[in-house]
């Protein structure tokens, strides 16, 4: 094989390997994108019904609430503007807890009740969602919040 | 005054690097012998001094000394030792300065192994790692010095992130840094060879078993980290497709691509332009890991400070770094790059170009999914996730034909295959692979789902194809009846390959066939997870050091059999109250049990999560193999560096192969080698 011949048969391959990436990857991409959403824009009614997405905020104090010995759990999450209520069945992460920021993935139903089927409150205790303090500081409610992140 | 010391000590190292990186450049531009001959000197100063620095810096952490802001931060008396010493990279400012340290590690490394390689070389070499050294020094002492002061000290430190007070925080960083910093090698050499106008088999030799230390040490730092993951988070997962892990996937990809496109540069002295684009690719990839892990632009447990500063400085180093690398190759690689040996489609440099294209295609398809959503939110354009699905979908239509020319492709002769005698060496692991999915299908049927029976399939062709050479250098030293030297870098692919073949079963068999349950359990209650009774017995309080604990007692029976003790735990740390999940495992070869506990749900119930997982550890020691199949070939004698003329003159042991095996006719490829 001539040098001008493999370096076109190297042209083809690499472009056979991106056009076919591509074509993977926008098929997977379009399937699997999460969006974001903030418990004022649900309360807007600008998230869908029915499709899987994601929405953080603060977990409202003495909002969790269970049936003794179910797995089931009920709280609500707030951007300190609107509230959402959701239900989560399965293990809480150890940083669950009232006032912590987390980010819950699921799907909200046509009474507008988030039922989570992941969520999220990983890192430290005094870690905040980047998503959720950028809305909290929207709301103005980040205050209390952002003086813990003050020792970094 | 030991942290002065550091701070100084930091100082210096800066001092040095700057004239490292001057007179290995400008020294070898003017060819000045004195120039050049002190670059050497000078990268083991600086490797004295930023270890002085480090030094001071875990000496501050031993001793608690909360003067120091950054011990303040990240450690407390409470501490064990071990983690007192660990903490050190626990945070930003301590990690940086492990990078730093570890680059010029692996400068002092260049300079000692480097005795009988050109001068001029070695000083450009140095000279490259030197700037690189200067940028990450800058970076340290302007936005993150780990010295600081500050006063009045508190009483008692901040304590290390709970998450991270583990064993595993002694060898998973370090590892994986000596990974991303060792590609800084592959690229100084290539860099090197485009200023220095010499891009040749003799470059693509030296670059090499730089290149597998690197990549076995990043392999390694990949592994432990999923294992980590495992058993530390308390899911079971052992991959998430987080933005961290990604951001040490993708060098990995990389520099597997490049440890194969070096083998076609050095052996037949094509894809050189490619090879050294490679080696630039694959730094610029580990430098975008550092920036993704450390600019905290990402929610991760690796994400430890938000600091714009920071972000924007690493990512302006990138911009120079792969800027000038670019600049570099656009403007020599096609005066360079000439015309390599020929080859057939049907030969082992397809082969090994299919490998590179799946492989750089794997890691672009990683590339846009990790970095789509933190562009679009950057522009401001809303907030999205790509989650593991997408990686999934993209990633597997790639890995498998990977996996399918893996056990091809080594037996596959340079320039031109030959059919007949490839089609004979590959009959029988085609036939014990396929004939042993056919049994598995018939025995489990219905039982066995079919990605499982595919995926085994396809992970006992490629254990069973990278048996074919060691099998036959056996049979033909037993034959022979003498003592055939057989050459360890090519026991050393062998093994490499049978690695992955490991982590193929791995994967397909946990993550196919394990069987996980999260239940609400009461003490004596039984819960089932496939031939396993798991039994919760309660829990009671237990302490650790600067913890308490709520710890399980399950117990876990096979058919009536008891086959485990389980104590998972709930960790309080006192310091700040922080909950870390310590799940139990019983890990077998062929199993793994696996329980975690969740929170009380009233009552005396507790939330539980009970696992089996079949094989799952085969993935991380597949992972091992693959690392320690590197270090066998490392220790071939071949890479022992030779000077130039010994390299020309030079035919491997048992005649391996050539290196000179472009001037040869058709190169003989492992199968003729043996007769």
């Amino acid at each position: 094989m001539t040098p001008r011949r493999k370096r076109m048969m190297f042209v083809a391959a690499i472009v056979l390997g991106v056009g076919a990436a591509t074509a993977l990857g926008l098929q997977a991409f379009r399937g699997n994108l999460l969006y974001y959403f903030t418990p004022t824009q649900i309360a807007a009614g600008k998230a869908p019904i029915g499709q899987r997405f994601r929405m953080g905020g603060l977990v409202v104090p003495g909002s969790i609430h269970r049936k003794p010995g179910s797995m089931t759990v009920h709280f609500t999450l707030t951007d300190n503007h609107d509230k959402v209520p959701v239900t989560y069945t399965g293990i809480l992460p150890d940083l669950f807890r009232e006032g912590q920021g987390i980010v819950v993935h699921g799907k909200l139903l046509p009474d507008h009740k988030f039922v989570a089927d992941e969520v999220l409150a990983k890192h430290s205790a005094d870690y905040m969602p980047p998503a959720v303090a950028a809305e909290l500081k929207a709301h103005k409610g980040a205050k209390a919040l952002a003086a813990t992140n003050e020792f970094k | 005054m030991i942290p002065e010391i550091g701070h100084l000590a930091l100082i210096l190292a800066l001092a040095l690097a700057l004239a490292q990186g001057v007179f290995g450049l400008a020294g070898a531009h003017r060819r000045d012998l004195s120039w050049m001959g002190s670059v050497r000197t000078i990268a083991y100063g600086q490797f004295a001094f930023v270890l002085i620095s480090f030094g001071c810096l875990m000496y501050s952490f031993a001793i608690s000394d909360f003067t120091v802001r950054y011990v303040a931060e990240n450690s407390n008396t409470q501490l064990p030792l071990v983690y007192k010493l660990t903490a050190v990279w626990g945070a930003h400012e301590g990690s940086l300065l492990l990078w730093i340290l570890i680059l010029t590690i692996w400068t002092a490394g260049v300079a000692r192994f480097s005795r009988k390689l050109p001068l001029e070389f070695v000083s450009r070499v140095l000279g490259v790692m030197g700037l690189i050294s200067l940028g990450f020094l800058l970076f340290s002492l302007t936005t993150s010095n780990p010295f600081l002061r500050l006063l009045p000290a508190p009483l008692q430190g901040r304590d290390l992130n709970p998450i991270l007070q583990d064993p595993m925080l002694a060898a998973h960083p370090p590892m994986l840094y000596m990974g991303y910093v060792g590609m800084s090698v592959a690229f100084a050499f290539a860099v090197a060879a485009l200023i220095g106008g010499k891009m040749d088999a003799i470059w693509a030799r030296w670059s090499r078993p730089w290149t597998t230390a690197a990549w076995l040490f990043l392999t390694v730092g990949i592994t432990l980290g999923s294992w980590w993951a495992y058993y530390e988070l308390g899911w079971g997962g052992w991959w998430f497709w987080d933005p961290v892990e990604n951001a040490s996937f993708m060098p990995w990809l990389a520099g597997t691509a490049l440890i194969h496109s070096l083998a076609v540069t050095e052996k037949r002295g094509a894809f050189k332009s490619w090879t050294a684009l490679l080696a630039i690719i694959t730094f610029a990839l580990s430098l975008l890991g550092t920036f993704l892990v450390r600019s905290g632009v990402l929610v991760s447990v690796h994400a430890f400070a938000i600091s714009p500063t920071r972000g924007i400085f690493v990512l302006g180093l990138i911009g120079v770094v792969l800027g000038a690398a670019l600049a570099l190759y656009a403007w020599r690689a096609p005066s360079l790059s000439g015309s390599g040996g020929g080859f057939k489609w049907f030969s082992r440099e397809t082969f090994l170009l299919l490998n590179n294209v799946l492989l750089t295609v794997a890691a672009a398809a990683v590339l846009l999914g990790t970095l789509y959503p933190l562009i679009l939110a950057a522009l401001g354009l809303g907030k999205i996730s790509v989650g593991p699905p997408y990686f999934n979908r993209v990633f597997f239509p790639l890995i498998v034909p990977l996996f399918i020319v893996i056990g091809i492709g080594p037996y596959v002769n340079w320039k031109r295959g030959q059919g007949k005698r490839l089609g004979r060496r590959l009959a029988a692991p085609a036939a014990v692979a396929i004939g042993a999915g056919i049994l598995a299908a018939i025995v489990g049927w219905a039982s066995i789902p079919w990605p499982a029976l595919a995926g085994g399939t396809l992970g006992l062709w490629v254990l069973a194809s990278a048996l074919i050479e060691p099998i036959s250098r056996l049979r033909q030293r037993r034959t022979a009846g003498r003592s055939l030297k057989v050459p360890r870098h090519v026991l050393g692919m062998s093994m490499a390959h049978f690695g992955a073949g490991l982590l193929v079963l791995g994967v397909t068999v946990s993550s196919t066939m394990s069987i996980a349950k999260n239940v609400s359990v009461t003490p004596g209650q039984v819960v089932h997870a496939g031939s396993y009774a798991f039994t919760f017995h309660g829990v009671h309080d237990v302490r650790g050091p600067n913890y308490s604990a709520k710890q399980a007692l399950v117990t876990a029976s096979e058919n009536g059999e008891p086959a485990a003790v389980l104590r998972p735990e709930k960790r309080i740390f006192s310091h700040d109250g922080t909950t870390t999940t310590e799940a139990a495992v019983d890990a077998g070869v062929f199993r793994d049990l696996y329980v975690a506990i969740g929170k009380p749900l009233g009552g005396n119930a507790w939330s539980l999560r009970v696992q089996y997982k079949p094989m799952v550890h085969f993935i991380w020691f597949g992972g091992i193999v693959m690392a320690l199949g590197g270090l066998l070939a490392l220790s071939d004698r071949r890479y022992r560096v030779r000077s130039k003329a010994d390299a020309m003159a030079d035919d491997s042991p048992a005649g391996a192969m050539p290196s000179k095996g472009r001037l040869d006719t058709p190169a003989p490829a492992l199968a003729e080698e043996r007769r």
